[in-house]
């Protein structure tokens, strides 16, 4: 037999039961699509962290004052560690000679009033070279000046100019943060979150002043530039050296690089992705058995055929291809729908959430229409055994449907 | 070109043996025109499903061409089935889904023959039976005779060397059932080998050979108008 009439003979079974056909069709079409719809999340969330994280520039060193001890038996046990200080930042910036860029960050929250109007909003004390390291975009105005790092100045995010200053040209103005007057000189352009932190919602300014501001001795944690990727670890080193001989010869600071960073997020997600298929294929399994369901109602449907087509010489195995066939057929159909449906979807989401993309990955793609294929063939098989199994005289001469 | 021995066909029901064929002996040679007859539960069916390859005897010897089909497999029996026999059934038996030219095919679709080829032959088939017109009707959309020629068509396709028709009449009015009777004796006059199972003792009586069943035995088998004479038909054990 012909493998294109076996095909177009299954295929004219399926067509002779439409109802039938769409509804398992649409079992599996949903079940395709929830894999498509979470891995595409899972996966979208990856590229999400990944690209924020690529925003920072891949050459990114985060020190962190204070040492988180993940070996050893006791974190508790931790050393109280020395302040993190400008003076620090400028050593390093003197001694490490693969940075590039170095800038100090100090924050806290703080009420900022223009007037009448007033907000809660993150003050980050930092100096010029921030903008540089983070990429920021102005919206009007300048950034922090070049060395300054005490100053009555500010540079506030765009939220916080549209609420506070409304039709208001702001730059110039006065906004007070406490007891403190700071005049605007700049505006950032709009960007959204980024890496955990509303660049809409903050108001920068010098770093010294934010200490005094805070009333803080040390910096919340230095953010380090290196000239190229290449020389991370060996800058990394050179950093927690000149820190410790510094701190009266404790490490006591935690250096991050952004690829550790990345990589512990990337494992988190990828769990989390995997997760997310694992429920999606409890779903193409349940329409698996749809399709058994259907496979075995058509069977004992079409015992009349059956017999018909051992008595015109049809083999046993002939009989399984038919039944297999159509049962795949109807699985891959379903794969397909489903696919194009959970793309649609996906797409759907992307228009409300534009900033979260849904990428399903190629490979999820393709895994779900041969996946969907085999859950055809394998539930397929038993109801088109039982089919060949089928004693020919009985299946001739059996209840007339 | 058949040859039946001590065939022997119990069915088990309910734990209880049923007899449906006891001790039958019958040799079939080619081109013959034979009927069965009997009341209904005396076996006739089961023969014929016998001869037919369909089912196999519980005891006894059956040798189809001088083969012995007891020591074929499966897929030999299918073989045979499809190559050199044809059936027509009281139902008819064809696939609503498919048109009285796809319903011809069928056959031939399982047999790997190429399209080309398996549209000529169905269409040769439909002219013979007179259905040209009908080709592309759905069973639904023919009466019962014409259903009935269709499937004569499906049967003889495959150029089979034995034709078995089971009750054939037994679904019709008399006229189709007319139809059906010169169609096959035709086929018949031309050299196609022809058991037909029926109750009925007029179609019976037209067969040259008649054999008569009870209780699943052979309790009568002569040549037309002969009563308990075999002149001229071979007879007994092979
Ligand atoms: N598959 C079967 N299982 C059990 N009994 C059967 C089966 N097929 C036929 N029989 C029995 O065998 C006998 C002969 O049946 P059958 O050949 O169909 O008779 P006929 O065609 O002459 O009416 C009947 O008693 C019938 O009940
Ligand atoms: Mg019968």
């Amino acid at each position: 037999m012909r493998f294109a009439d076996l095909f177009r003979f299954a295929a004219g079974g399926l067509r002779g039961h439409r109802l039938r056909t769409s509804l398992s069709v649409l079992g599996v079409g949903i079940g395709v699509a929830s894999v498509i719809l979470l891995t595409g999340l899972g996966e979208g969330a990856r590229e999400y962290v990944t690209g924020e994280f690529a925003s920072l520039g891949s050459n990114l060193l985060i020190v962190i004052p204070g040492k988180t001890e993940t070996r050893g038996l006791a974190p508790l046990i931790s050393v109280a560690p020395h302040d993190l200080t400008l003076r620090d930042v400028d050593a390093l910036r003197e001694r490490v000679p693969g940075i590039s860029r170095i800038a100090p960050v100090a924050f806290g929250t703080a009420t900022v009033k223009v007037g009448e109007r007033g907000r809660q909003v993150l003050v980050v004390g930092t100096t010029r070279e921030m903008l540089e390291i983070r990429h920021l975009k102005m919206a009007t105005g300048r950034f922090l000046p070049r060395d300054v790092r005490d100053a009555p100045l500010c540079v506030i995010g765009a939220r916080v100019q549209r609420e506070l200053f409304p039709g208001v040209n702001p730059l110039g103005q006065i906004v007070r943060v406490g007891e403190w007057r700071f005049r605007v000189i700049g505006v950032i352009a709009p960007r959204g979150v980024s890496v955990g932190m509303d660049l809409d919602e903050v108001v920068e300014i010098p770093v010294e002043t934010a200490l005094r501001l805070f009333n803080r001795s040390s910096l919340f944690r230095v953010l380090i530039e290196v000239r190229s990727h290449g020389a991370l670890p060996e800058v990394e080193r050179a950093v927690i050296d000149v820190l410790r001989e510094r701190h009266a010869g404790q490490e006591d600071v935690t250096v991050l690089t952004q690829d550790a960073v990345l990589s512990t997020f990337n494992q988190i997600l990828g769990v989390l992705t995997a997760a997310l298929a694992g429920i999606a294929a409890i779903s193409l399994g349940v329409a698996g058995l749809g399709i058994m369901n259907v496979m075995l109602v058509s069977v004992s449907e079409r015992t009349h055929e059956i017999g018909l087509l051992r008595a015109v010489g049809a083999t046993a195995r002939q009989v399984v291809g038919v039944f297999l066939v159509e049962a795949v057929l109807l699985s891959t159909l379903g794969g397909c729908v489903g696919v194009l449906t959970g793309l649609g979807a996906g797409q759907v989401l992307e228009r409300i959430y534009p900033d979260f993309p849904v990428h399903a990955p190629v490979w999820a793609i393709l895994a779900a229409i041969v996946v969907s294929g085999s859950v055809g063939l394998l539930f397929g098989m038993l109801p088109a055994r039982q089919a060949a199994r089928l004693d020919p005289v009985q299946a001739l001469v059996g209840r007339r449907t | 070109m058949i040859e039946l021995a001590g065939i022997h066909r119990t069915f088990e029901v309910g734990g209880q043996p049923v007899r449906a064929l006891r001790d039958v002996n019958l040799r079939i040679a080619a081109g013959e025109y034979l009927s069965i007859m009997g009341a209904s539960g005396s076996g006739k069916s089961t023969l014929l499903n016998l001869l037919g390859c369909l089912d196999r005897p519980s005891a006894g010897s059956y040798r189809f061409g001088g083969q012995e089909t007891a020591a074929m497999s499966e897929l030999e029996l299918s073989n045979l089935r499809r190559h050199r026999i044809g059936f027509v059934f009281q139902f008819f038996h064809l696939v609503p889904r498919l048109t009285a030219a796809g319903n011809v095919e069928l056959p031939m679709v399982f047999a790997g023959v190429p399209p080309a080829e398996r549209r000529e032959r169905a269409a040769q088939a439909l002219a013979r039976v007179g259905l040209t017109p009908r080709a592309e009707h759905r069973p639904s959309q023919l009466s019962g005779g014409e259903q009935q020629r269709v499937a004569i068509a499906r049967a003889v396709v495959m150029r089979p060397s034995l034709l078995l028709a089971d009750e054939p009449t037994g679904n019709l009015d008399s006229a189709s059932g007319r139809e059906i009777v010169d169609l096959i004796e035709g086929m018949n006059a031309e050299g196609l080998t022809l058991v037909v199972v029926t109750h009925d003792p007029l179609l019976g009586a037209r067969a040259r050979r008649q054999v008569r069943l009870a209780d699943g035995v052979v309790v009568a088998d002569e040549a037309a108008g002969v009563r308990g004479a075999a002149s001229g038909v071979a007879r007994g054990r092979a």
